[in-house]
């Protein structure tokens, strides 16, 4: 049991690659926290710096007091879940898992006993005597997690571990992943692409971009607070949608409709009058006009053409396409779009693809001109040359990471409570 | 697989040439070494069945002497070879350093000098130093000219190993060279057998140094005494005893080839990573 602390973390290669960047991030004892971002952020490397399998250039970790820079990886007292589980072939299941004790020549009664309490722990008790190749997937990332577990180390450290099971086992695995963390109350590391693992397993989430910390935060924070587009849209499922606005006085003009902001944004906006912005609308901020009672005050309503209607029973997803003859250059939106499909923007002369999210009890028909309605309170407004959120309080990082500092959020914020958002929202 | 029954037949005859190719000088010799000196010359595959040259050969102590000093010295020089080569290969496949390539060339050098070019000086050395004619005056140079092809062999296959099993290991508390020890080496198992087996088939037919180095039974191996062979008496073409001897000397290596050729199992490291 310990915490963790990267101060100034960077990594960089004899060729000048810095692969991860003044990592500044606290991790609390028995906190779960999650290293979110697109392949190639920086997000396993600096993992494998905390592990010790990679070096560190500069900056300074500790595990519980003590300056780790410098320890092997054996002596940091961390357990590793592999993304390809690593199992040695030629032991059996039974000698995978007690390979660290032995190692640590307990007496090996001493190692049957934990081997086997883990064993119980991960459903794994009758596997015990056969060999890695004779195991399923599942079963051989639960002896993988369970090779961590005997260990009883300060930390665990898992690197996209979920990564090679199918969808179900997946989301099987998720859930057991999560008990086991919270049983045994281990401070873990945990690495992932996969935003919906990042959103449903974490106490706290670090989104990650070019080797920067992008935002830190509860899951909600993130969803509800992105500080920068990037964040904004690697967040959430389906992506945010994008489009192009400008501020004329109280109201922001996108290309479906005139909103009249809320007092509280528009003070925030204060000196983006005039120019030309981006906004970020998750799809459950639109509804169907017809549905919205009290609230339909908050926002405005606008007319929409439903080209596909995808119904999952608890939810409706309504796509219609937006044009506009506003000109928009982001490269934050370029890279998202390219990461993870997201952060389309529509283009002078071009069609945007809008996704939202309403009520299955709505009346709308493919086909049809409808009404919907978007709630002016939950627009993000952001500046496209940096990326930043304009919206909200904090003054996060820009997305582009040129001379920004870890002013503006603290890394020593204690998680908060389980919050979580509705999976797939 | 769906083989036509064309293709079987092919296949079949293909096999069987190579087959008779390989095995009827084997055969020839086994078949000469069973005769009586009188029948050697009748050119017969069979014809009578004595064990009378192999009475010759075991009684002869040059013989036995020789057998000793070539199991001695290729084991040894095996054994040398093969744990300096899967150090280096382990450090040559795993670790960048500078001089890495220079290490590997130099290593490709050494095997590529013909063993005839350096022997002469080889035997005034070792004359100089006094290790002519002893079981170090020939393991040193096995072990040199095979530590190269040893090098190799191990390093292919200690790059097919996954670098997390190792890395596995360090974060379970192993130390550099116990990670090596109890995960890397019984996994290139196979490629340690393989080389091993090529190292001592090196050592165990080597004709050029062995005749050259040595000059009495202290050092003689088995091919270097082959040549000296005179049979029962000075009067008797020596034939015979050649072939028997032949025959004993090919044993050995048979036995060895047989015994590894279990350990080298494909596929030993599925199930460590996903397949």
């Amino acid at each position: 049991m310990a915490q963790i602390t990267m101060e100034g973390l960077t990594k960089r290669y004899p060729d000048g690659y810095e692969a991860v960047r003044d990592m500044d991030l606290a991790i609390e004892d028995g906190e779960f926290v999650i290293l979110v971002g697109p392949s190639g952020c920086g997000k396993s490397t600096a993992l494998r710096m905390i592990a010790g399998l990679e070096d560190i250039t500069e900056g300074e970790l500790r595990i519980g007091d003590e300056v780790v820079n410098d320890r092997a990886p054996k002596d940091r007292d961390i357990a590793m879940v592999f993304q390809n589980y690593a199992l040695y072939p030629h032991m059996s299941v039974r000698e995978n898992m007690g390979f660290a004790l032995k190692l640590r020549k307990l007496d090996q009664d001493e190692i049957n006993r934990k081997v086997e309490e883990a064993a119980r722990i991960l459903d794994l008790e009758q596997h015990l005597d056969r060999k890695p190749s004779q195991l399923s997937g599942g079963q051989r990332q639960r002896v993988a997690m369970g090779r961590a577990i005997v260990r009883d180390p300060a930390a665990f450290l898992m690197d996209e571990p979920l990564s090679n099971l199918d969808a179900k086992l997946r989301v099987q695995m998720r859930t057991e992943v999560s008990r086991i963390q919270q049983r045994l109350g281990t401070t873990t590391v945990y690495v992932t692409h996969d935003q919906t693992e990042a959103m449903t397993l974490g106490d706290r989430v670090a989104v990650m971009r070019s080797g920067m910390l992008q935002q830190v935060g509860s899951p909600m924070e993130l969803y509800n607070d992105p500080v920068n587009l990037f964040v904004a849209g690697f967040i959430g499922s389906p992506a945010m949608n994008f489009m192009p606005a400008t501020v004329h006085g109280d109201s922001v003009t996108l290309p479906i409709a005139d909103v009249r902001l809320p007092q509280g944004m528009r003070e925030k906006l204060g000196r983006a009058e005039g120019k030309q912005l981006l906004a970020g609308i998750r799809p459950e901020d639109f509804e169907d006009a017809a549905l919205t009672g009290d609230a339909r005050d908050r926002g405005s309503t606008f007319p929409a053409k439903i080209e596909v209607l995808e119904s999952l029973g608890s939810e409706l997803y309504a796509h219609f396409t937006v044009t506009t003859d506003q000109q928009i250059e982001s490269q934050e939106l370029r890279e998202l779009a390219e990461d993870v499909g997201g952060g389309e923007v529509p283009m002078a002369g071009e069609e945007g693809h809008i996704v939202a999210r309403l009520d299955p009890q709505s009346g709308v028909r493919v086909g049809q001109e409808s009404e919907l309605w978007v709630d002016a309170a939950r627009i993000h407004l952001f500046d496209p040359g940096d990326g930043r959120n304009l919206t909200i309080d904090a003054t996060g990082p820009a997305a582009t990471g040129r001379g920004q500092g870890p002013e503006g959020r603290d890394p020593a914020v204690p998680p908060r409570e389980d919050e979580r958002p509705a999976e797939g929202a | 697989m769906g083989h036509t029954s064309r293709e079987r037949t092919l296949w079949s005859i293909g096999i069987l040439v190579v087959l008779l190719y390989a095995l009827i000088p084997v055969a020839w010799i086994t078949s000469l070494s069973f005769k009586s000196p009188e029948e050697v010359g009748d050119r017969k595959f069979f014809s009578g069945f004595s064990t009378e040259n192999y009475d010759v050969v075991f009684s002869d102590d040059t013989f036995l002497a020789a057998l000793i000093n070539s199991i001695g010295i290729a084991g040894i020089a095996t054994l040398i070879s093969i744990v300096l080569a899967a150090m280096a290969a382990y450090a040559t496949s795993r670790l960048d350093f500078t001089g890495k390539a220079l290490i590997l060339s130099g290593a490709l050098a050494v095997a590529m000098f013909p063993p005839i070019s350096i022997v002469g000086s080889l035997f005034d050395m070792w004359r100089a130093i006094g290790i002519y004619d002893t079981w170090p005056g020939l393991i040193i140079p096995y072990m040199t000219f095979t530590l190269p092809l040893a090098i190799y062999t191990l390093s292919a296959f200690f790059r097919e190993i996954p670098w997390e099993l190792e890395q596995a290991a360090q974060v379970d508390g192993a130390t550099p060279f116990q990670a090596f020890r109890k995960i890397i080496v019984p996994l290139a198992a196979p490629g340690v057998f393989t080389a091993a087996i090529l190292v001592f088939i090196f050592a165990w037919n080597d004709f050029i140094f062995a005749n050259t180095l040595t000059s009495t039974d202290n050092a003689r191996t088995v091919p270097a005494a082959l040549a000296f062979f005179t049979g029962a008496s000075q009067f008797e073409q020596p034939i015979g005893a050649i072939a028997a001897a032949s025959v004993v000397v090919t044993i050995p290596i048979i036995i060895m080839v047989l015994i590894f050729q279990r350990r080298i199992v494909a596929g030993l490291t599925a199930g460590a990573v996903k397949g």
